[in-house]
């Protein structure tokens, strides 16, 4: 499988970061290079195999549903690079 | 006195129980020898002030009796581990100005154990490259000189933009070369594809990823989830069995890292392998082959026959599918995993005209090419249509690729011998720049093992014709590193310690 250049466009707005139009066709070779190299999968004959869910097997522990180390408002925006009152600040989204 | 930064991570501690160094003394030949070593670009921060004061307690301790097992030792900190109030940001634009709030497991288990942080280590931004050129702040050096190089070319080129220097391999290569350049005692590092037993190829040092679950990757800045194992890289054998002994152990706070007592590793160096049996598996006699990574592999079975290990052939007949199911599986993860860098919460932001493009214009602006790429390919192969045709299948070939190691542990294997490398280190700037899958190669003998969640050692086992370190990688049964190293530590013995290269930077 190869992707033209809707194709990129597409999945660089899937991905949510920003290109511009010099970069698509550059884009658009590296990823069908990458593409046509892990097409010989499709050669792999998996008819019958489950998929790897868990690499080693364990069982899933259980733990209390409650608070366990909240820091406080202040310690979780210290690193926001906009914050007011304790809380992330982003560009309205609600009209 | 001798130059403290020659001692080994075990003689070093050997000398402060003894009371003959203290950690001061020892810190701060570090810190002066990092100090001469800046143009190798290993380090990304240095922490002097918290590495003498780290120290100071340490030399407390020691004084009244209450010594960790890593007291005073100073260690070289890769930056994606997540340090209190220490620059944290995996060598990523996007993270700028990242100083957690909190520590990582891994590294606590460290200060737990005493040991002294000298800085945080360059790396391939977020752990995704071979070479170590992708990082946001610069490609680092290997202490290695090119063939045919001497110290005063090397020194120009150092000053330059490094190329034709060699590459300490990665992700891991501000660890690789720091430890290679005795710029620190040990150091940590990860390995998602290669990246922890590549540059410690590349660099004439030992690394070891243990079973995915034997360490917490709590704090550890996430690439590809299952794939992701914490382990370090030491100029010794014994070195990296004192070291995963620490770094090891339960957290409830990773819910994959298993609960079950952590051996005394150390123990293991110089046990017998009499009667070990010894797998070879055929499928890494891959075509195009240099002559010298096949007497190396050969070498390698004949010290451990010499040994007194049983050689057995076996087959991984899934080898071959293991890289391109790597190169589905660990760009998908990190497309999921790397979403959470959206200019919010920590990190860079760069406005735009609405929220979507304040995402899009951060996250252009703050990943690197190869994260793009990366990220990009991900998010196409988890996209609608495609996600039975490629992760699904990706992780049935999973399935199959820890099918062959089953089967041949079954069979009574108790190690398995491969090359780590295709090749010796290349040169900075030499690789991947016409095509992505050309560095990708580099992982042939690396990924499987991450694939199939097994631990996996290498160990510097001859040069190369241009005098360069090779490595041989050891392949273990789950949550056996135990025979890794005795097996490993035999190899050393062997091969005879590689002779590290002494200062011309």
């Amino acid at each position: 499988m190869s992707v033209d250049q809707a194709t990129v466009r597409r999945i660089a707005h899937l991905a949510r970061i920003a290109v511009s139009d010099e970069e698509v066709p550059h884009l658009q070779q590296e990823l069908n290079a990458i593409l046509s190299f892990i097409e010989e999968l499709s050669a792999v004959d998996v008819e019958g195999v489950e998929p790897m869910t868990s690499v080693a097997p364990m069982k899933m522990v259980w733990r209390k549903d409650a608070v366990t180390d909240h820091a406080g408002a202040d310690v979780i925006v210290a690193n926001a690079p906009v914050s007011e009152d304790g809380f992330f600040t982003v560009p309205k989204v609600v009209e | 006195m001798t130059d403290v930064t020659r001692l080994t991570l075990a003689q070093a501690r050997d000398a402060l129980a003894a009371k003959t160094l203290s950690s001061v003394e020892l810190t701060q030949g570090h810190l002066d020898a990092m100090a001469k070593a800046r143009g190798l670009n290993a380090y990304v921060v240095e922490t002097p002030e918290q590495a003498l004061a780290m120290a100071a307690a340490s030399d407390a301790r020691i004084a009244k009796g209450t010594a960790g097992p890593l007291e005073g030792l100073p260690l070289g900190i890769k930056d994606l581990y997540a340090t209190k109030g220490v620059h944290t940001q995996a060598c990523s634009h996007i993270l700028d100005g990242f100083k957690p709030e909190y520590e990582s497991t891994v590294t606590s288990h460290l200060w737990r154990d005493g040991a002294v942080m000298l800085g945080k280590l360059n790396m391939d931004e977020f752990a995704m490259g071979s070479s170590n050129e992708t990082s946001y702040y610069g490609p680092v050096a290997s202490p290695w000189l090119p063939p045919h190089r001497d110290g005063a070319w090397a020194r120009e080129a150092l000053a330059g933009d490094k190329k034709g220097l060699l590459t300490p391999g990665g992700s891991s290569g501000g660890s690789a070369s720091a430890v290679a350049a005795h710029l620190c005692l040990a150091a940590t590092a990860s390995d998602t594809g290669g990246s922890i037993r590549q540059p410690a190829a590349f660099t004439g040092t030992v690394g070891i990823k243990p079973t995915y679950g034997r360490c917490s990757r709590w704090g550890m800045v996430a690439f590809a989830s299952s794939l992701d194992q914490a382990g370090p890289i030491a100029r010794t054998v014994r070195d990296c069995a004192i070291m995963l002994r620490s770094m090891a152990g339960h957290d409830p706070r990773d819910a994959t890292c298993i609960d079950a007592p952590v051996p005394d590793y150390e123990a293991s160096i110089g046990a017998s392998i009499k009667g070990k049996k010894i797998g070879i598996p055929r499928e890494y006699r891959i075509d195009g082959m240099p002559a010298e990574i096949e007497k190396l592999w050969a070498d390698g079975i004949a010290f451990l026959k010499a040994a007194g290990a049983e050689i057995v052939d076996i087959s991984l007949p899934h080898t071959k599918t293991a890289l391109p199911a790597y190169y589905i599986v660990a760009p998908a993860e990190a497309s999921s995993n790397l979403a959470r860098y959206d200019g919010v919460r920590y990190g860079l932001r760069v406005p735009g005209k609405d929220i979507s493009s304040m995402y899009e214009n951060t996250r252009r602006a703050g990943f690197g090419p190869e994260v793009r790429r990366r990220i990009m390919i991900g998010a196409y192969v988890l996209s609608a249509g495609y996600y039975d045709a490629y992760y699904v299948r990706a992780q049935k070939i999973r399935t199959l690729i820890k099918q062959d190691f089953e089967k041949a542990y079954a069979q009574g294997v108790d190690a398995i011998l491969t090359p780590a490398t295709p090749s010796a280190a290349f040169g900075i700037g030499e690789k991947g720049s016409a095509d992505p899958v050309e560095m990708y190669l580099n992982d042939v003998f690396t990924v499987t093992v991450n694939m199939a969640g097994l631990p996996g050692i290498a160990v510097p086992a001859g040069l190369s014709a241009d005098g360069l370190p090779l490595g041989l990688q050891l392949i273990g049964r789950p949550f056996d590193e135990e025979t890794l190293f005795s097996v490993a530590s035999v190899i050393e013995e062997s091969a005879g310690r590689v002779a590290l290269p002494q200062p011309w930077w």
